[in-house]
Protein backbone atom coordinates (compact mmCIF):
# COMPACT_ATOMS: atom_id res chain seq x y z
CA UNK A 1 0.00 0.00 0.00
CA UNK A 2 3.33 2.32 0.86
CA UNK A 3 4.18 1.65 -2.74
CA UNK A 4 0.78 3.49 -3.96
CA UNK A 5 0.55 6.14 -1.61
CA UNK A 6 4.45 7.47 -1.92
CA UNK A 7 3.35 7.14 -6.05
CA UNK A 8 -0.33 8.28 -5.81
CA UNK A 9 0.36 10.81 -8.75
CA UNK A 10 1.68 8.29 -11.45
CA UNK A 11 -1.30 5.84 -10.53
CA UNK A 12 -4.02 8.74 -10.74
CA UNK A 13 -2.13 9.51 -14.24
CA UNK A 14 -2.93 5.64 -14.94
CA UNK A 15 -6.45 5.79 -13.25
CA UNK A 16 -6.74 9.09 -15.62
CA UNK A 17 -5.99 6.84 -18.84
CA UNK A 18 -8.17 4.29 -17.57
CA UNK A 19 -11.17 6.69 -17.66
CA UNK A 20 -10.36 7.89 -20.94
CA UNK A 21 -9.95 5.11 -22.67
CA UNK A 22 -13.61 3.86 -20.94
CA UNK A 23 -14.87 7.29 -22.00
CA UNK A 24 -13.99 7.13 -25.77
CA UNK A 25 -13.83 3.64 -26.19
CA UNK A 26 -17.75 3.89 -24.60
CA UNK A 27 -18.57 5.83 -27.12
CA UNK A 28 -17.10 4.73 -30.01
CA UNK A 29 -18.49 1.54 -29.10
CA UNK A 30 -21.89 3.05 -29.15
CA UNK A 31 -21.99 4.76 -32.13
CA UNK A 32 -20.65 1.47 -34.01
CA UNK A 33 -22.62 -0.45 -32.14
CA UNK A 34 -26.27 1.79 -32.78
CA UNK A 35 -25.24 1.77 -36.57
CA UNK A 36 -25.23 -1.60 -36.33
CA UNK A 37 -28.18 -2.89 -34.88
CA UNK A 38 -30.03 -0.77 -37.05
CA UNK A 39 -28.21 -2.67 -39.94
CA UNK A 40 -29.21 -5.71 -38.06
CA UNK A 41 -32.80 -5.01 -37.84
CA UNK A 42 -33.64 -3.40 -41.19
CA UNK A 43 -35.39 -4.69 -43.84
CA UNK A 44 -32.32 -4.38 -46.76
CA UNK A 45 -30.81 -7.86 -46.82
CA UNK A 46 -27.42 -7.01 -47.32
CA UNK A 47 -27.28 -4.97 -44.60
CA UNK A 48 -28.49 -7.71 -42.13
CA UNK A 49 -26.15 -9.39 -43.69
CA UNK A 50 -23.25 -7.03 -43.53
CA UNK A 51 -23.59 -6.94 -39.39
CA UNK A 52 -24.54 -10.28 -38.82
CA UNK A 53 -21.23 -11.03 -40.50
CA UNK A 54 -19.29 -8.41 -38.63
CA UNK A 55 -20.90 -9.41 -35.34
CA UNK A 56 -20.22 -12.75 -35.75
CA UNK A 57 -16.51 -12.40 -36.87
CA UNK A 58 -15.30 -9.58 -34.18
CA UNK A 59 -16.85 -11.44 -30.83
CA UNK A 60 -14.95 -14.77 -31.85
CA UNK A 61 -11.79 -12.74 -32.09
CA UNK A 62 -9.84 -12.64 -28.72
CA UNK A 63 -9.29 -8.59 -27.46
CA UNK A 64 -5.65 -9.35 -27.97
CA UNK A 65 -5.89 -10.20 -31.49
CA UNK A 66 -7.76 -7.04 -32.33
CA UNK A 67 -4.69 -4.98 -30.53
CA UNK A 68 -2.28 -6.88 -32.09
CA UNK A 69 -3.58 -5.87 -35.10
CA UNK A 70 -4.41 -2.32 -34.81
CA UNK A 71 -0.94 -1.35 -32.87
CA UNK A 72 1.51 -3.76 -34.29
CA UNK A 73 0.36 -5.18 -37.93
CA UNK A 74 -1.25 -2.09 -38.98
CA UNK A 75 2.05 0.17 -38.64
CA UNK A 76 3.95 -2.07 -40.67
CA UNK A 77 1.57 -1.53 -43.72
CA UNK A 78 2.06 2.87 -42.55
CA UNK A 79 -1.54 2.53 -41.52
CA UNK A 80 -0.20 2.84 -37.58
CA UNK A 81 -2.02 5.16 -35.72
CA UNK A 82 -0.58 6.26 -31.94
CA UNK A 83 -0.62 3.95 -29.33
CA UNK A 84 -3.18 5.26 -27.26
CA UNK A 85 -5.56 6.21 -30.26
CA UNK A 86 -5.41 2.49 -31.60
CA UNK A 87 -6.04 1.10 -27.86
CA UNK A 88 -9.52 3.44 -28.34
CA UNK A 89 -9.90 2.14 -31.75
CA UNK A 90 -9.67 -1.03 -30.83
CA UNK A 91 -11.67 -1.28 -27.80
CA UNK A 92 -14.76 0.29 -29.38
CA UNK A 93 -14.66 -2.17 -32.44
CA UNK A 94 -13.75 -5.08 -30.24
CA UNK A 95 -16.82 -3.59 -27.62
CA UNK A 96 -18.90 -2.72 -30.32
CA UNK A 97 -21.02 -5.93 -31.13
CA UNK A 98 -21.82 -6.50 -28.00
CA UNK A 99 -23.26 -2.83 -27.51
CA UNK A 100 -25.26 -3.88 -30.71
CA UNK A 101 -26.53 -7.10 -29.66
CA UNK A 102 -27.59 -5.65 -26.53
CA UNK A 103 -29.79 -2.89 -28.33
CA UNK A 104 -31.18 -5.96 -30.36
CA UNK A 105 -32.23 -7.54 -27.41
CA UNK A 106 -33.86 -4.76 -26.22
CA UNK A 107 -35.80 -4.41 -29.23
CA UNK A 108 -36.81 -7.53 -29.85
CA UNK A 109 -38.06 -7.33 -26.69
CA UNK A 110 -40.72 -4.77 -27.52
CA UNK A 111 -44.06 -6.67 -28.87
CA UNK A 112 -44.20 -7.37 -32.40
CA UNK A 113 -48.11 -5.97 -31.79
CA UNK A 114 -46.47 -2.41 -30.76
CA UNK A 115 -44.48 -2.53 -34.36
CA UNK A 116 -47.89 -3.81 -36.46
CA UNK A 117 -49.75 -1.21 -35.09
CA UNK A 118 -47.33 1.33 -35.80
CA UNK A 119 -46.92 0.42 -39.75
CA UNK A 120 -50.84 -0.17 -39.69
CA UNK A 121 -50.97 3.55 -38.65
CA UNK A 122 -49.50 4.02 -42.01
CA UNK A 123 -45.55 5.14 -39.99
CA UNK A 124 -43.14 3.94 -41.93
CA UNK A 125 -39.66 1.52 -40.54
CA UNK A 126 -37.80 4.49 -39.17
CA UNK A 127 -40.64 6.38 -37.61
CA UNK A 128 -42.00 3.14 -36.37
CA UNK A 129 -38.15 2.25 -35.01
CA UNK A 130 -37.54 5.81 -33.77
CA UNK A 131 -41.03 6.75 -32.10
CA UNK A 132 -42.02 3.85 -31.24
CA UNK A 133 -39.81 1.00 -30.98
CA UNK A 134 -36.84 2.47 -29.45
CA UNK A 135 -38.27 4.42 -26.70
CA UNK A 136 -39.57 1.47 -25.56
CA UNK A 137 -36.45 -0.61 -25.86
CA UNK A 138 -34.53 1.76 -24.27
CA UNK A 139 -35.56 1.31 -20.83
CA UNK A 140 -34.61 -2.13 -21.23
CA UNK A 141 -31.60 -2.44 -22.57
CA UNK A 142 -29.68 0.04 -20.08
CA UNK A 143 -29.19 -2.71 -17.76
CA UNK A 144 -27.22 -4.94 -20.22
CA UNK A 145 -25.35 -2.08 -21.85
CA UNK A 146 -24.05 -0.37 -18.39
CA UNK A 147 -22.77 -4.50 -17.99
CA UNK A 148 -21.07 -4.08 -21.26
CA UNK A 149 -19.70 -0.95 -20.43
CA UNK A 150 -18.40 -2.91 -16.97
CA UNK A 151 -16.13 -5.74 -19.46
CA UNK A 152 -14.83 -2.86 -20.88
CA UNK A 153 -13.82 -0.84 -18.03
CA UNK A 154 -11.56 -4.52 -17.70
CA UNK A 155 -11.08 -4.99 -20.63
CA UNK A 156 -8.84 -1.87 -21.30
CA UNK A 157 -6.14 -3.07 -19.50
CA UNK A 158 -5.10 -5.04 -22.18
CA UNK A 159 -4.15 -1.82 -23.37
CA UNK A 160 -1.15 -1.91 -21.08
CA UNK A 161 0.42 -5.03 -22.71
CA UNK A 162 0.18 -2.37 -26.24
CA UNK A 163 2.08 0.50 -24.65
CA UNK A 164 -0.19 2.47 -23.51
CA UNK A 165 0.16 3.24 -19.61
CA UNK A 166 -2.60 2.74 -17.84
CA UNK A 167 -3.54 1.30 -14.39
CA UNK A 168 -1.77 -2.23 -15.25
CA UNK A 169 1.33 -0.67 -16.63
CA UNK A 170 1.26 1.42 -13.57
CA UNK A 171 0.95 -1.69 -11.78
CA UNK A 172 3.51 -3.32 -13.43
CA UNK A 173 5.94 -0.38 -13.32
CA UNK A 174 5.31 -0.33 -8.98
CA UNK A 175 5.51 -4.26 -8.55
CA UNK A 176 8.91 -3.99 -10.56
CA UNK A 177 9.83 -1.65 -7.85
CA UNK A 178 8.59 -2.44 -4.65
CA UNK A 179 9.06 -6.33 -5.52
CA UNK A 180 7.71 -6.81 -1.87
CA UNK A 181 4.68 -5.05 -1.41
CA UNK A 182 3.28 -6.86 -4.32
CA UNK A 183 0.18 -8.06 -3.37
CA UNK A 184 -0.86 -5.18 -1.38
CA UNK A 185 -0.05 -3.28 -4.61
CA UNK A 186 -2.84 -6.07 -6.59
CA UNK A 187 -5.31 -4.83 -3.59
CA UNK A 188 -4.73 -1.07 -4.56
CA UNK A 189 -4.67 -1.06 -8.34
CA UNK A 190 -7.99 -3.09 -8.36
CA UNK A 191 -9.89 -0.77 -5.49
CA UNK A 192 -9.48 1.79 -8.09
CA UNK A 193 -11.43 -0.35 -10.78
CA UNK A 194 -13.82 -1.38 -8.20
CA UNK A 195 -14.26 2.39 -7.97
CA UNK A 196 -15.73 2.12 -11.39
CA UNK A 197 -16.82 -0.82 -11.96
CA UNK A 198 -19.17 -1.43 -8.41
CA UNK A 199 -21.08 2.08 -8.85
CA UNK A 200 -22.04 0.90 -12.65
CA UNK A 201 -22.97 -2.57 -11.39
CA UNK A 202 -25.18 -0.43 -8.77
CA UNK A 203 -27.16 1.77 -11.21
CA UNK A 204 -27.01 -1.37 -13.26
CA UNK A 205 -29.34 -2.87 -10.34
CA UNK A 206 -31.43 -0.16 -9.26
CA UNK A 207 -32.27 0.71 -13.07
CA UNK A 208 -33.45 -3.16 -13.81
CA UNK A 209 -35.30 -2.95 -10.34
CA UNK A 210 -37.04 0.53 -12.02
CA UNK A 211 -38.02 -1.09 -15.04
CA UNK A 212 -38.76 -4.34 -13.72
CA UNK A 213 -41.63 -2.63 -11.88
CA UNK A 214 -42.32 -0.10 -14.51
CA UNK A 215 -43.56 -3.40 -16.69
CA UNK B 1 -41.15 -13.77 -32.53
CA UNK B 2 -39.12 -10.73 -32.65
CA UNK B 3 -40.36 -7.17 -33.63
CA UNK B 4 -37.34 -7.32 -36.33
CA UNK B 5 -39.28 -9.80 -37.89
CA UNK B 6 -42.09 -7.80 -39.00
CA UNK B 7 -39.82 -5.73 -41.51
CA UNK B 8 -38.92 -8.95 -43.54
CA UNK B 9 -42.08 -8.86 -44.78
CA UNK B 10 -42.72 -5.04 -46.14
CA UNK B 11 -44.55 -3.89 -48.88
CA UNK B 12 -44.73 -3.68 -52.69
CA UNK B 13 -43.11 -0.04 -52.31
CA UNK B 14 -40.76 -0.44 -49.42
CA UNK B 15 -39.58 -3.88 -51.29
CA UNK B 16 -38.58 -1.98 -54.06
CA UNK B 17 -36.87 0.49 -52.47
CA UNK B 18 -34.95 -2.30 -49.94
CA UNK B 19 -33.62 -3.88 -53.40
CA UNK B 20 -32.15 -0.90 -54.74
CA UNK B 21 -30.57 -0.27 -51.12
CA UNK B 22 -29.49 -3.79 -51.21
CA UNK B 23 -27.79 -3.45 -54.45
CA UNK B 24 -25.72 -0.32 -53.71
CA UNK B 25 -24.71 -1.73 -50.20
CA UNK B 26 -23.42 -5.25 -51.93
CA UNK B 27 -21.65 -3.05 -54.14
CA UNK B 28 -19.94 -0.79 -51.69
CA UNK B 29 -19.06 -3.53 -49.44
CA UNK B 30 -17.65 -5.94 -52.75
CA UNK B 31 -15.58 -2.14 -53.49
CA UNK B 32 -14.11 -1.37 -50.26
CA UNK B 33 -13.28 -5.06 -49.51
CA UNK B 34 -11.53 -5.27 -52.99
CA UNK B 35 -9.80 -1.83 -52.35
CA UNK B 36 -8.22 -3.12 -49.12
CA UNK B 37 -7.21 -5.98 -50.77
CA UNK B 38 -5.57 -4.19 -53.80
CA UNK B 39 -4.23 -0.98 -51.44
CA UNK B 40 -2.69 -4.02 -49.10
CA UNK B 41 -1.03 -5.99 -51.94
CA UNK B 42 0.63 -2.59 -53.17
CA UNK B 43 4.79 -1.79 -52.15
CA UNK B 44 5.69 0.71 -49.68
CA UNK B 45 8.64 2.36 -48.35
CA UNK B 46 9.15 2.00 -44.73
CA UNK B 47 9.69 5.65 -42.59
CA UNK B 48 13.92 4.38 -42.89
CA UNK B 49 13.75 4.24 -46.56
CA UNK B 50 13.74 -0.01 -46.77
CA UNK B 51 11.21 -1.29 -49.11
CA UNK B 52 7.97 -3.65 -48.18
CA UNK B 53 6.56 -5.12 -50.55
CA UNK B 54 3.35 -5.62 -50.20
CA UNK B 55 1.14 -7.85 -47.82
CA UNK B 56 -0.13 -10.38 -50.75
CA UNK B 57 2.87 -11.04 -52.20
CA UNK B 58 5.29 -10.30 -50.07
CA UNK B 59 4.19 -11.99 -46.98
CA UNK B 60 4.94 -15.31 -48.90
CA UNK B 61 1.94 -17.90 -48.22
CA UNK B 62 4.07 -20.91 -49.68
CA UNK B 63 5.97 -20.75 -46.53
CA UNK B 64 3.32 -22.65 -44.61
CA UNK B 65 3.74 -25.20 -48.26
CA UNK B 66 7.23 -25.17 -48.53
CA UNK B 67 8.36 -28.64 -47.78
CA UNK B 68 11.34 -27.42 -45.77
CA UNK B 69 9.77 -25.11 -43.34
CA UNK B 70 6.15 -26.21 -43.28
CA UNK B 71 5.86 -29.22 -41.18
CA UNK B 72 7.93 -27.38 -38.42
CA UNK B 73 5.53 -24.22 -38.47
CA UNK B 74 2.32 -26.22 -38.40
CA UNK B 75 3.91 -28.32 -35.70
CA UNK B 76 4.85 -25.02 -33.84
CA UNK B 77 1.62 -22.71 -34.78
CA UNK B 78 -1.15 -25.34 -34.35
CA UNK B 79 0.84 -28.13 -31.56
CA UNK B 80 2.76 -25.68 -29.17
CA UNK B 81 0.83 -23.07 -29.83
CA UNK B 82 -2.98 -23.62 -30.03
CA UNK B 83 -3.25 -27.33 -28.46
CA UNK B 84 -0.23 -27.31 -25.50
CA UNK B 85 -0.62 -23.62 -25.12
CA UNK B 86 -3.97 -22.12 -25.47
CA UNK B 87 -6.52 -24.87 -25.24
CA UNK B 88 -3.94 -26.81 -22.34
CA UNK B 89 -4.43 -23.51 -20.44
CA UNK B 90 -7.97 -23.52 -21.49
CA UNK B 91 -9.23 -26.54 -20.33
CA UNK B 92 -7.61 -26.43 -17.05
CA UNK B 93 -8.79 -23.62 -15.94
CA UNK B 94 -12.28 -24.74 -17.03
CA UNK B 95 -12.50 -27.69 -14.96
CA UNK B 96 -10.92 -25.25 -12.04
CA UNK B 97 -13.38 -22.80 -12.39
CA UNK B 98 -16.39 -24.96 -12.34
CA UNK B 99 -15.19 -26.54 -9.39
CA UNK B 100 -14.22 -23.23 -7.84
CA UNK B 101 -17.75 -22.09 -9.22
CA UNK B 102 -19.49 -24.75 -7.04
CA UNK B 103 -17.66 -23.74 -3.75
CA UNK B 104 -18.38 -20.01 -4.56
CA UNK B 105 -21.82 -20.65 -5.04
CA UNK B 106 -21.93 -22.46 -1.66
CA UNK B 107 -20.36 -20.08 0.02
CA UNK B 108 -22.31 -17.12 -1.30
CA UNK B 109 -25.28 -19.01 0.18
CA UNK B 110 -24.04 -20.36 3.91
CA UNK B 111 -26.42 -19.95 6.54
CA UNK B 112 -23.87 -18.69 8.36
CA UNK B 113 -23.09 -14.48 7.50
CA UNK B 114 -19.53 -15.19 8.86
CA UNK B 115 -19.11 -17.33 5.60
CA UNK B 116 -21.78 -15.53 3.49
CA UNK B 117 -20.44 -11.88 3.72
CA UNK B 118 -16.40 -12.12 3.74
CA UNK B 119 -17.33 -14.52 0.35
CA UNK B 120 -19.43 -11.83 -0.70
CA UNK B 121 -16.63 -9.68 -0.90
CA UNK B 122 -13.97 -11.60 -1.99
CA UNK B 123 -16.59 -12.30 -5.01
CA UNK B 124 -17.54 -8.86 -5.53
CA UNK B 125 -13.39 -7.79 -5.55
CA UNK B 126 -12.48 -10.88 -7.89
CA UNK B 127 -15.53 -10.09 -10.21
CA UNK B 128 -14.63 -6.35 -10.38
CA UNK B 129 -10.84 -6.31 -11.41
CA UNK B 130 -9.45 -7.18 -15.05
CA UNK B 131 -7.91 -10.71 -15.56
CA UNK B 132 -4.94 -9.35 -16.62
CA UNK B 133 -4.19 -7.33 -13.53
CA UNK B 134 -4.88 -10.94 -11.50
CA UNK B 135 -2.48 -12.57 -13.73
CA UNK B 136 0.40 -10.11 -13.30
CA UNK B 137 -0.11 -10.61 -9.93
CA UNK B 138 -0.24 -13.83 -9.31
CA UNK B 139 2.82 -14.47 -11.08
CA UNK B 140 5.15 -11.32 -9.52
CA UNK B 141 3.35 -11.75 -5.91
CA UNK B 142 3.42 -15.38 -5.82
CA UNK B 143 6.73 -15.92 -8.05
CA UNK B 144 5.30 -19.02 -9.66
CA UNK B 145 5.53 -19.07 -14.00
CA UNK B 146 3.28 -17.98 -16.38
CA UNK B 147 1.39 -21.08 -16.77
CA UNK B 148 0.09 -21.39 -13.16
CA UNK B 149 -0.41 -17.48 -12.91
CA UNK B 150 -2.98 -17.55 -16.37
CA UNK B 151 -4.94 -21.19 -15.52
CA UNK B 152 -5.42 -19.69 -11.76
CA UNK B 153 -6.22 -16.20 -12.91
CA UNK B 154 -8.84 -17.38 -15.48
CA UNK B 155 -9.94 -20.14 -12.99
CA UNK B 156 -10.68 -17.77 -10.06
CA UNK B 157 -12.64 -14.96 -12.30
CA UNK B 158 -14.05 -17.53 -14.32
CA UNK B 159 -15.32 -19.14 -11.45
CA UNK B 160 -16.59 -16.28 -9.43
CA UNK B 161 -19.11 -15.70 -12.70
CA UNK B 162 -19.69 -19.74 -12.63
CA UNK B 163 -20.70 -19.07 -9.23
CA UNK B 164 -23.10 -16.33 -9.75
CA UNK B 165 -24.95 -17.88 -12.63
CA UNK B 166 -25.27 -20.90 -10.28
CA UNK B 167 -26.71 -19.06 -7.27
CA UNK B 168 -29.07 -16.90 -9.57
CA UNK B 169 -29.89 -20.48 -10.92
CA UNK B 170 -30.57 -21.95 -7.46
CA UNK B 171 -32.95 -18.87 -6.05
CA UNK B 172 -35.27 -19.22 -9.44
CA UNK B 173 -36.00 -23.15 -8.39
CA UNK B 174 -39.63 -23.49 -6.49
CA UNK B 175 -38.77 -23.04 -2.48
CA UNK B 176 -40.65 -26.38 -2.43
CA UNK B 177 -37.86 -28.29 -3.77
CA UNK B 178 -35.22 -27.72 -1.00
CA UNK B 179 -38.46 -27.72 1.18
CA UNK B 180 -39.26 -31.66 0.28
CA UNK B 181 -36.10 -32.95 0.25
CA UNK B 182 -35.68 -31.56 4.04
CA UNK B 183 -38.72 -33.39 4.78
CA UNK B 184 -37.17 -36.46 3.32
CA UNK B 185 -34.59 -35.97 6.12
CA UNK B 186 -31.97 -35.10 3.67
CA UNK B 187 -29.30 -32.96 5.67
CA UNK B 188 -29.18 -29.40 4.34
CA UNK B 189 -25.73 -30.33 2.04
CA UNK B 190 -27.16 -33.29 0.40
CA UNK B 191 -30.26 -30.82 -0.73
CA UNK B 192 -27.90 -28.58 -2.03
CA UNK B 193 -25.67 -30.86 -3.76
CA UNK B 194 -28.26 -33.57 -4.62
CA UNK B 195 -31.55 -31.26 -5.63
CA UNK B 196 -30.53 -28.08 -5.54
CA UNK B 197 -27.17 -27.90 -7.66
CA UNK B 198 -28.26 -30.38 -10.15
CA UNK B 199 -31.48 -28.39 -10.90
CA UNK B 200 -29.52 -25.36 -11.25
CA UNK B 201 -26.95 -26.67 -13.35
CA UNK B 202 -29.39 -27.84 -15.73
CA UNK B 203 -30.74 -24.75 -15.99
CA UNK B 204 -27.87 -22.26 -16.67
CA UNK B 205 -25.72 -24.77 -18.83
CA UNK B 206 -26.30 -22.74 -21.74
CA UNK B 207 -24.15 -19.54 -19.54
CA UNK B 208 -21.84 -21.41 -18.37
CA UNK B 209 -20.80 -23.14 -21.80
CA UNK B 210 -20.90 -19.34 -23.17
CA UNK B 211 -18.66 -18.29 -19.99
CA UNK B 212 -16.45 -21.39 -21.19
CA UNK B 213 -16.08 -20.13 -24.64
CA UNK B 214 -15.40 -16.16 -23.05
CA UNK B 215 -12.07 -17.87 -21.50
CA UNK B 216 -10.76 -19.76 -23.85
CA UNK B 217 -10.70 -16.12 -26.11
CA UNK B 218 -9.35 -14.77 -22.65
CA UNK B 219 -6.46 -17.23 -22.42
CA UNK B 220 -4.97 -15.09 -25.77
CA UNK B 221 -4.18 -11.85 -22.54
CA UNK B 222 -1.81 -14.65 -21.26
CA UNK B 223 0.11 -13.57 -24.96
CA UNK B 224 1.09 -10.18 -22.18
CA UNK B 225 2.52 -12.42 -19.84
CA UNK B 226 5.01 -14.18 -22.38
CA UNK B 227 2.98 -16.81 -22.02
CA UNK B 228 3.53 -19.18 -25.13
CA UNK B 229 -0.17 -19.24 -26.27
CA UNK B 230 -1.37 -19.18 -29.81
CA UNK B 231 -0.69 -15.32 -30.63
CA UNK B 232 2.57 -15.78 -28.98
CA UNK B 233 3.63 -18.77 -30.76
CA UNK B 234 2.81 -17.32 -33.75
CA UNK B 235 4.85 -14.41 -33.26
CA UNK B 236 8.21 -16.18 -32.45
CA UNK B 237 7.73 -18.20 -35.66
CA UNK B 238 7.42 -15.02 -37.44
CA UNK B 239 10.39 -13.63 -35.95
CA UNK B 240 12.31 -17.10 -36.63
CA UNK B 241 11.14 -17.54 -40.03
CA UNK B 242 11.46 -14.01 -41.34
CA UNK B 243 11.38 -10.10 -41.52
CA UNK B 244 8.61 -8.09 -40.76
CA UNK B 245 7.00 -8.64 -44.64
CA UNK B 246 5.74 -12.09 -42.86
CA UNK B 247 3.92 -10.88 -40.19
CA UNK B 248 0.82 -10.41 -42.17
CA UNK B 249 0.78 -14.12 -43.09
CA UNK B 250 1.58 -15.38 -39.33
CA UNK B 251 -1.07 -12.67 -38.33
CA UNK B 252 -3.90 -13.59 -40.37
CA UNK B 253 -3.18 -17.70 -40.01
CA UNK B 254 -3.74 -17.08 -35.97
CA UNK B 255 -6.60 -15.05 -36.71
CA UNK B 256 -7.97 -17.67 -38.58
CA UNK B 257 -7.00 -20.70 -35.90
CA UNK B 258 -8.82 -18.61 -33.07
CA UNK B 259 -11.61 -17.86 -35.86
CA UNK B 260 -12.16 -21.86 -36.14
CA UNK B 261 -12.00 -22.85 -32.83
CA UNK B 262 -14.01 -20.06 -31.49
CA UNK B 263 -16.96 -20.19 -34.18
CA UNK B 264 -17.23 -23.84 -33.29
CA UNK B 265 -17.34 -23.70 -29.38
CA UNK B 266 -19.89 -20.73 -30.03
CA UNK B 267 -21.95 -22.69 -32.35
CA UNK B 268 -22.16 -25.83 -29.98
CA UNK B 269 -23.02 -23.07 -27.37
CA UNK B 270 -25.83 -22.20 -29.07
CA UNK B 271 -26.91 -25.53 -29.96
CA UNK B 272 -26.85 -26.50 -26.56
CA UNK B 273 -29.04 -23.72 -25.88
CA UNK B 274 -31.68 -24.14 -28.48
CA UNK B 275 -32.05 -27.79 -27.75
CA UNK B 276 -32.68 -26.86 -23.94
CA UNK B 277 -35.51 -23.96 -24.76
CA UNK B 278 -38.27 -24.69 -23.96
CA UNK B 279 -37.45 -28.14 -21.93
CA UNK B 280 -35.03 -26.33 -19.05
CA UNK B 281 -37.51 -25.89 -15.83
CA UNK B 282 -36.88 -22.38 -15.72
CA UNK B 283 -37.44 -21.97 -19.38
CA UNK B 284 -40.80 -22.47 -19.19
CA UNK B 285 -41.63 -20.68 -15.97
CA UNK B 286 -39.78 -17.56 -17.61
CA UNK B 287 -42.20 -17.73 -20.29
CA UNK B 288 -45.46 -17.46 -18.25
CA UNK B 289 -43.83 -14.83 -16.19
CA UNK B 290 -42.81 -12.80 -19.44
CA UNK B 291 -46.38 -13.07 -21.37
CA UNK B 292 -49.40 -11.38 -19.64
CA UNK B 293 -51.41 -13.96 -21.33
CA UNK B 294 -50.15 -17.31 -20.45
CA UNK B 295 -52.64 -19.48 -18.87
CA UNK B 296 -52.78 -19.94 -15.20
CA UNK B 297 -53.09 -23.11 -13.64
CA UNK B 298 -56.88 -24.35 -12.47
CA UNK B 299 -57.18 -24.24 -9.04
CA UNK B 300 -56.97 -27.58 -7.94
CA UNK B 301 -53.29 -27.32 -9.33
CA UNK B 302 -51.95 -23.98 -7.19
CA UNK B 303 -48.79 -25.08 -5.42
CA UNK B 304 -48.26 -27.55 -7.59
CA UNK B 305 -45.46 -26.89 -9.99
CA UNK B 306 -47.03 -29.67 -13.10
CA UNK B 307 -43.48 -28.46 -15.39
CA UNK B 308 -41.66 -29.81 -13.01
CA UNK B 309 -43.30 -33.37 -14.36
CA UNK B 310 -43.44 -32.43 -17.48
CA UNK B 311 -39.25 -32.77 -18.27
CA UNK B 312 -38.81 -34.86 -21.28
CA UNK B 313 -42.76 -35.60 -22.00
CA UNK B 314 -44.49 -34.20 -25.06
CA UNK B 315 -46.81 -31.12 -24.42
CA UNK B 316 -50.43 -32.05 -23.53
CA UNK B 317 -49.89 -35.44 -21.32
CA UNK B 318 -49.54 -32.72 -18.07
CA UNK B 319 -52.78 -31.80 -18.46
CA UNK B 320 -51.62 -27.82 -18.91
CA UNK B 321 -51.50 -26.05 -21.99
CA UNK B 322 -48.20 -25.25 -23.68
CA UNK B 323 -47.64 -20.94 -22.82
CA UNK B 324 -47.93 -18.94 -25.97
CA UNK B 325 -44.37 -18.01 -25.35
CA UNK B 326 -44.15 -16.92 -29.31
CA UNK B 327 -41.87 -18.87 -30.46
Amino acid sequence: MEAIISNFGYVLEGFGTTLLLLIYGGLGASIIGVVVAFMRISPIGALRVTATAYTELVRNTPLTLVFFLIIIVLPVLQLGVPSFTGAIIALSVYTSPFVAEALRSGINGVPLGQAEAARSLGLNFSQTVFSIIMPQALRMVVPPLINVFIALTKNSSVASGFRVVELVAVSKVLANQNGDQVIPLLIGIALFYLVITIPLGLVAGYIERKVAVLR
Amino acid sequence: MSASVLYDAPGPKTRRTSNIISAIVTAAVVILLGWFIFALGQPRTTANGAELVGLWDASRWDIFFDPDDAGELWEGLLWRGLVLGTLRAAGLAAVLALILGFLFALGRMARHAWIRIPVTIVLEFFRGMPVLLMMLFIMLGLSVGAYPAVVGALAIYNGAIIGEALRSGVAALPRGQAEASLSLGMTRMQTRFLIEFPQAFRQMLPIIVAQLVVLLKDTSLAYIVAYPELLRTSTTMKDYYGSGNYSFSFFFVTLVIYLAVNLTLSWIARRLARNRSGQAVGARRRGNKSRGAAPTPPPGQIGVDTSLLSIGQPDGMTGRSRPDTGK
